[in-house]
């Protein structure tokens, strides 16, 4: 399960970002904005290469000692930053791709409502619910 | 489809009540063009919306051209149920750097229910500014700023030109 969600606007600001409260979530925070970075790099090397289509889901972005980084992005340019546990080896590609997607949904769902600015932070509850079921550790 | 229908009933009733609030004594071009702002704006939010919802799971719109021909077909296809005619590009290098699009439809279906000829062409623009509102919001969730104007010649054939603003 995700430890840490991020999404984050075109501008390349946190639109919506929660972490499991347990721990130094600043740690958290510092790898989200570090992996921009690299989302950045496989968005022009997408562009760079000859593909006809390119993915949404980006993949691993990189992986540190406890935890592994997965990010995604749309087609306007919002990015989705995952943090997941590495002690957890059951979790796989297809799993992620489907969080992804649910987020992917949710965030529509979240722009598609009138008394939601786009650019402004996400406070929808529906959003908070959807996340929360994403981060709850099973036991 | 009944969707469609509401769509239109919903559009008419719009523009009739931002109309029907005009002070009677000579309302002036002030007025006027805050109607068609109110209409454009309302346009552009629902645009953005659209621009998130439509594209799914493939992230082909790289180049300008990807995303207008995205404009003709999926987007136009999902709120009117026809494609677009025609999409022609204006690039005039030398009067203006920007990208200039012109898009074409010959039978609009939000005026295709008026007239068909050159009767209530003065009214015509009233129709089409949550149209360009629309357009304009869409192209800025995939990342083009834009400007997008409608001309009418003649009922219900409309054309939408959009000019890119690059900096």
């Amino acid at each position: 399960m995700a430890v840490c969600v991020a999404v984050i606007a075109k501008e390349n600001y946190p639109l919506y970002i929660r972490s499991v409260p347990t721990e130094n979530e600043l740690k958290f925070h510092y790898m989200v904005h570090t992996s921009l970075d690299v989302v950045d790099e496989k968005i022009s090397a997408m562009g760079k290469a000859l593909v006809d289509q390119r993915e949404l889901y980006l993949g691993l972005l990189y992986p540190t000692e406890d935890y592994k980084v997965y990010g995604y992005v749309t087609n306007s340019k919002v990015k989705f930053v995952m943090v997941v546990d590495s002690s957890n080896p059951a979790l796989r590609d297809n799993e992620i791709r489907s969080m992804f997607r649910k987020l992917h949904n949710s965030y529509t769902d979240v722009m598609c409502n009138p008394f939601y600015n786009p650019g402004d932070r996400i406070q929808s509850r529906a959003f908070d619910s959807m996340v929360t079921s994403m981060m709850i550790q099973v036991c | 489809m009944v969707d469609a229908v509401l769509f239109e009933f919903l559009h008419t009733e719009m523009v009739a009540e931002l109309w029907a609030h005009e002070a009677d004594p000579d309302p002036g071009p002030g007025e006027q063009k805050m109607n068609l702002l109110v209409l454009e704006s309302m346009g552009f939010r629902v645009g953005q919306a659209l621009g998130e919802r439509l594209p799914r799971e493939t992230l082909a719109l790289r180049e300008e051209l990807d995303v207008l021909k995205f404009l003709c077909k999926d987007l136009w296809v999902a709120v009117f149920q026809k494609q677009m005619d025609s999409l022609r590009t204006n690039h005039q290098a030398l009067l203006c750097p920007q990208g200039t699009y012109v898009l074409q439809d010959s039978s609009f279906p939000l005026l295709v229910r008026m007239a068909s000829g050159l009767q209530y062409v003065e009214e015509a623009p009233k129709f089409l500014a949550f149209t360009c509102g629309l357009l304009r919001g869409t192209l800025s969730t995939l990342g083009i700023k834009s400007l997008v104007t409608a001309s009418v010649a003649a009922l219900p054939a409309c054309r939408f030109q959009v000019v890119v603003q690059r900096s």
